[in-house]
């Protein structure tokens, strides 16, 4: 008993230094300078250059307009991944409202039209969503990051299907204490969807965090600049005889790392919760 | 409080199916009316389209005097309590028995005061404040039960309430629903495929198969005279035996007996014959005018249910259980007992040597066509 646990333990304990080691080193490295960096090669010792370093990345004013710091790619890239996550959320609740529980015309069709886009990435359709913003001239702005990324078959589907299982009764209980479709909806479908609400923010937060091809295409101006391209940026000065700040890059990928490590563990335990609560 | 009244009505589903025929009944204000039939005779849709949960593709329903076919379920001004209670599990018990009235803009201080009266008349109280996965099957009824109360409406629409409770919940839940339909005297329908149920609840049966009435009757006078061989199997436990038999005049010829009626039955020839399982007598040896032969024996603990053949044909007899089995036996049954069928239609005889003064049997006004 006790070796097949120890056994279990090693097995952990090594799956744990494989997720953990390059994290960590990744911070360790962080923590020296660039020129150290570039010398030494990846460290696991302690630097000693951790508030500087972490100082300048989030509030230097850096870029060619001297006017974006690390601070303000954080907050776009959490106004991204937030209005992502809850913009999804909303419109794949009500499209999947309308399948589920409203017989008109079509609807079938309309779901298979949804669920065959699942088919075709974001890349498919970049240029001519591009196109579409800059003759409504929405580039540069919060709104033409998120709206057109926002209809999510995905999240239709899995709210569909959710719906679906929401037992009949509930439906009736509701129509004879006189809820109409919208106290139906407010009232009972969306607080029992917390557990799907949970997942799906968790899964579209990172997607919208880690978007990188569109904000590129869409966003020339460095104020709307999010994390992930401004770790792109800084590795970009490879000209001359510079030498890369490896140090803050590091320093902007173990930050561009925390916000979704945050989301997961706080939605995380909504989202236990609301799987052993779910008893309809 | 009201009346309800369903006229002719009739589902017919798209695809041509029909699923209610032609319906009538008229249910007096205070009336427990309980719908009965075996499943898929469309009890339950008859129930739903007075709640308005289904459309009514012919006839009328009306409530109060109101016809309601066009009227949204919350208009109705009636409460329904589901099989698998339908509450709602993300509010707690309060909120649940609140949500109805808070909808219709009742106002604080009143939900309040109803829901009080309502936990109390359901011991709920000490729950008021949990959340359903929190209560037992009981529990978790008697709030669908108390949602019902709170929004005093002119009608309880039951929808198989006790089907998901085990056995002996179900008993005393049976006596708390009678209970508090005495107490609040709100008309109601009550839908269940138990005989028994239906027997211990109803004012009146209405017994239905393959979306057509059976019969409507008082509990009593429905098991005393069934009007239909349906009926008469399918109400009472254990079930009527049914069995074939000839009549020749005022004799009834049965298997290898021939029983003295006393008094001729209006038919003659080929018949069924129906005999309760609790009418027939056993006697030792050929004492009984019916040959018994013993097949096997069920013990009930009180009674004690003997199937055996009398000639060819199947009989169950339900015997106090102190009883002795003898080895030949047979059995009797007092002619006044017997039940007469129509072979081909299966609609009952009525007959002038038939048991009088049952009980209930006696005259009683007839309020439904």
């Amino acid at each position: 008993m006790t070796r097949i646990r120890l056994f279990d333990h090693l097995v952990l304990m090594l799956g744990v230094f494989i997720m953990v080691a390059p994290v960590v080193v990744a911070f360790m490295t962080s923590t020296h300078e660039a020129a150290d960096i570039h010398r030494n090669g990846l460290s696991l010792t302690w630097g000693g250059h951790f508030t500087e370093t972490y100082d300048t990345v989030l509030t230097r004013k850096g870029g060619f307009t001297g006017e974006i710091t690390g601070a303000r790619m954080i907050w776009n890239s959490l106004i991204l991944g937030i209005g992502f996550a809850a913009g999804k959320i909303v419109l794949s609740m009500l499209a999947a409202y309308a399948i589920v529980y409203f017989r008109f015309r079509l609807g079938t069709l309309f779901f298979w039209m949804i669920f065959t886009t699942l088919l075709l990435p974001l890349e498919v359709r970049i240029v001519p969503s591009y196109e579409v913003m800059n003759k409504l001239s929405l580039t540069n702005t919060y709104t033409g990051l998120i709206v057109p990324l926002l209809a999510s078959a995905t999240g239709t589907f899995f709210f569909r299907q959710f719906f679906k299982s929401v037992p009949e009764e509930l439906l009736e209980a509701a129509r004879i204490d006189g809820a109409g479709p919208f106290k139906f909806f407010i009232d009972v479908l969306v607080p029992l969807s917390r557990t799907m609400i949970a997942a799906i923010f968790i899964i579209m937060f990172v997607y919208g965090w880690n978007q990188y091809l569109w904000p590129t295409l869409m966003t020339t101006d460095e104020r709307f600049f999010t994390l992930v391209r401004g770790i792109k940026q800084i590795l970009l000065v490879w000209v001359g005889s510079n030498i890369p700040d490896y140090n803050e890059a590091f320093a902007l990928a173990i930050l561009a790392m925390l916000p979704p490590v945050m989301i997961v563990l706080i939605f995380q335990r909504w989202f236990i919760k609301g799987l052993t609560e779910s008893d309809k | 409080m009201a009346s309800i009244g369903i006229r002719d009505v009739s589902k017919i589903y798209n695809g041509g199916v029909t699923a209610v025929s032609s319906v009538n009944i008229d249910i007096a204000d205070g009336e427990f009316i309980v719908l009965v039939g075996p499943s898929g005779c469309g009890k339950s849709t008859l129930l739903r389209m007075v709640a308005g949960l289904e459309t009514i593709s012919e006839g009328q329903v009306t409530i109060g005097g109101r016809t309601v076919n066009d009227v949204d379920p919350a208009d109705r001004d009636i409460a329904m309590v589901f099989q698998n209670y339908a509450l709602y599990p993300h509010m707690t018990v309060y909120e649940n028995l609140a949500y109805g009235l808070k909808n219709r803009g009742t106002p604080r201080s009143e939900i309040d005061a109803r829901v009080a009266e309502a936990a109390r008349m359901l011991e709920l109280q000490p729950y008021l404040e949990r959340k359903p996965r929190a209560l037992s099957g009981g529990q978790r009824q008697r709030v669908a039960m108390g949602r019902a109360i709170v929004r005093k409406p002119s009608a309880f629409l039951f929808d198989e309430p006790l089907s998901n409770l085990d056995a002996k919940l179900r008993v005393s839940m049976r006596g708390e629903i009678k209970r508090l339909q005495r107490r609040v005297g709100t008309t109601s329908i009550y839908v269940t495929h138990d005989q028994l149920e239906a027997m211990t609840l109803a004012d009146r049966l209405v017994v239905l198969s393959g979306g057509r009435i059976e019969q409507i009757g008082r509990p009593l006078d429905v098991y005393h005279r069934p009007a239909t061989t349906f009926v008469a199997s399918f109400i009472g436990s254990p079930a009527m035996n049914l069995v074939s038999g000839e009549l020749h005049g005022s004799k009834l010829a049965l298997g290898p007996a021939l029983i003295d009626l006393g008094a001729t039955v209006p038919t003659q020839g080929a018949v069924t014959v129906g005999l309760r399982a609790e009418d027939l007598r056993l006697h030792e040896g050929a004492g009984g005018s019916l040959p018994f032969r013993i097949d096997y024996v069920e013990e009930l603990g009180s009674q004690r249910l003997v199937h055996g053949m009398v000639g060819d044909q199947a009989m169950v007899a339900a015997l106090s259980s102190e009883i002795p089995l003898p080895e030949p036996a047979s059995l009797s049954i007092a002619p006044s007992r017997l039940h007469f069928f129509d072979t081909a239609s299966g609609q009952r005889i009525d007959w002038s040597g038939e048991a009088a003064g049952q009980g209930a049997l006696a005259a009683v006004p007839e309020a439904v066509a």
